[in-house]
């Protein structure tokens, strides 16, 4: 695995706008993810090397944030906010329902690579539980169906 | 495609439900960015005055003084200074920052350039919450439309004041949102908070002197600008002035973002704005300013949503995330989710809050499984007085407080669950 010339090019564009290189380290990160779906050690020795840190530098910021990952991950991450405000409003049920559906646990990834369930820590749309973030994107006010048919269209 | 909550709106958010006015042409056409050229033409020290005069208080949780935080900026000294944006909103029961991030950005560029003016800073690190993708864009859509006509850039305003803004993602980390923990996490390290002092005024991002506002607390600033102390201070109560803005969720009718002078009752909030619980329902308890807030019980809902009202009552404004409890909630159970967010979030830096953190979480566990003891209820109580205060940032406190809460005024639910040996709240949430 490596990083690609146009990746290469926005690292180098995120070094111009931070006062040392290293400030650049999470926009790094998301970039090589973005890419990779995953920072290996590979990866993260050559983001160390191109900002002149060490990878362990690396490797203990990826270990400390809950949206970088060291291993290779599945095709969607699809989590389900279980923070008071969303269980309050049946988000715990949601969850349970989808786990049923899915036929996993949250937290483990289906047998065909294509979806972890997991469970998130408030998103910020407490107004509108149940939250369910897929991937990037967020989706509110969901009932159980429109969850379940949400999930059944991601390949 | 609108707020997407229901909302109640004043000046911070009169213009969200339109989508013409979330651009910079339509930003404008309303008097966007008049406030930041009065600013140009009145001095760093003016600004400070106004800001401190009006009272402004943060709106991040711990309501210090804006204008104080400014004034404590070395004035002359060396270049670089900077200001950093806290956009890391992640406190449960808070989502008032991702609305203004997402239908305002231009009324947070223009606080920006305006507190930057004042307070001598070249650079903003605008720092958002890792999940908020869609707020992280619009703030870029709009910094390239403010570059774009020279408001962002070496003559900000064809003024001799150069300013840039740079927008940096966080990767999910609650700790991130205090100050100094964004300020390790901009370095491009763990996000774990630094010993003080020094204050970030004196040695913040990159070592240089560091100015740390929420993201709500500089949308005010325009305001303030354009229309002066008296007229903000015509806004909420003496001692808190101004509105902010309240995100009420939870078991209630009626959830949304209700931009309401501070001072607004609890119970106006809950019954009136809200349109309280079900139809069969009573309240039972409300959290009034995010997780990290103490609860207050059905019968003190008449206080004043101003920290001088809220601190009589043994708890705080916080974010002001107001979270609605009805008599189907089992309190020992919203007091397991609480202790786990915490038990998860601690950076695990401090001894008293990694292993308290978790500790808290086990008891209340097992108090609500049916196999605790009395005696886990005073050990609760214990470990919560020796984790407050006694660590190097305010999370461990921010872990005790809601569990004291609960004992405080449902002391009765967890010592029935003990005397029980099971949970009796058959229709409450499921863990």
């Amino acid at each position: 695995m490596v990083i690609s010339p146009e990746t290469r090019a926005a690292i180098d564009e995120a070094i111009a706008r931070t006062p040392q290189p290293r400030g650049a380290l999470l926009p790094a990160l998301h970039l090589v993810q973005a890419e990779h779906g995953h920072i290996s050690l590979e990866l993260a020795a050559a983001v160390a090397e191109i900002l002149g840190i060490r990878s362990g530098d690396v490797m203990e910021v990826v270990s400390f944030y809950d949206m970088f990952h060291a291993r290779p991950q599945p095709r969607h991450h699809v989590s389900v906010c279980t923070n008071l405000p969303c269980s309050l409003r049946g988000a715990r049920t949601l969850l349970a329902q989808l786990e049923a559906h899915c036929g996993v646990a949250a937290g483990e990834p289906t047998a065909d690579g294509r979806l972890v369930l997991g469970r998130e820590e408030c998103l910020g749309a407490c107004a509108n539980a149940p939250v369910l973030r897929v991937d990037g994107t967020y989706h509110e006010k969901l009932d159980s169906e429109a969850a379940r048919q949400l999930l059944d269209g991601l390949e | 495609m609108g707020p997407q909550v229901p909302l109640i709106t004043n000046y911070l958010t009169q213009h969200f439900l339109d989508d013409a006015a979330v651009g910079l042409e339509g930003y404008e056409r309303l008097g966007g960015y008049a406030a930041l050229r009065r600013a140009l033409e009145n001095s760093p020290a003016d600004l400070i005055e106004l800001i401190t005069s009006a009272g402004l208080q943060g709106r991040g949780g711990a309501g210090f003084s804006t204008g104080l935080k400014w004034s404590f900026m070395p004035a002359d000294g060396e270049l670089p200074k900077y200001l950093v944006c806290n956009g890391d909103e992640s406190e449960p029961g808070s989502f008032k920052d991702r609305i203004l991030m997402e239908r305002g950005p231009h009324q947070l560029l223009e606080g920006i350039l305006i507190a930057a003016w004042a307070t001598g800073a070249e650079k903003t690190f605008l720092y958002v919450r890792g999940e908020y993708e869609r707020p992280a864009e619009a703030l870029e859509r709009a910094i390239a439309e403010a570059r774009a006509r020279g408001i962002v850039g070496t003559n900000v305003c064809g003024s001799d004041f150069a300013h840039d803004i740079v927008v940096i993602r966080g990767a999910g980390a609650y700790i991130c949102g205090e100050e100094t923990g964004l300020l390790e996490s901009l370095e491009g390290k763990k996000g774990q908070p630094r010993k003080k002092p020094p204050f970030p005024a004196q040695y913040g991002a990159f070592g240089r002197p560091t100015t740390v506002n929420n993201v709500e607390t500089l949308c005010h600033v325009p305001h303030i600008v354009n229309n002066g102390a008296d007229w903000f201070r015509g806004f909420g109560t003496e001692k808190s002035p101004g509105t902010t803005l309240f995100g009420v969720s939870g078991q209630i009718a009626r959830p949304g973002l209700f931009e309401l002078p501070l001072g607004t009752p609890l119970d106006e909030l809950v019954f009136e704005h809200a349109g309280g619980p079900a139809a069969d329902q009573r309240v039972k308890g409300v959290i009034p300013g995010g997780l990290s807030m103490p609860v207050l019980p059905a019968d003190q809902l008449d206080v004043p949503m101003a920290n001088e009202f809220l601190r009589e009552r043994r708890t705080m404004l916080g974010t002001g995330g107001v979270m609605v409890m009805d008599e189907r909630t089992c309190m020992v159970r919203a007091s397991v989710v609480i202790a786990h967010f915490f038990r998860d979030e601690s950076c695990g830096q401090c001894t008293q809050c990694r292993e308290g953190t978790g500790w808290i979480h086990k008891l209340v566990e097992r108090i609500e499984r049916g196999a605790g003891v009395m005696e886990d209820i005073t050990v609760l109580e214990d470990i919560c007085a020796k984790m407050e205060g006694q660590t190097i940032c305010a999370f461990a406190d921010a872990a005790a407080w809601p569990i004291q809460g609960m004992l405080r005024h449902f002391r009765g639910e967890f010592e029935a669950h003990v005397v029980q040996r099971r949970c009796g709240f058959a229709e409450s949430f499921e863990l």
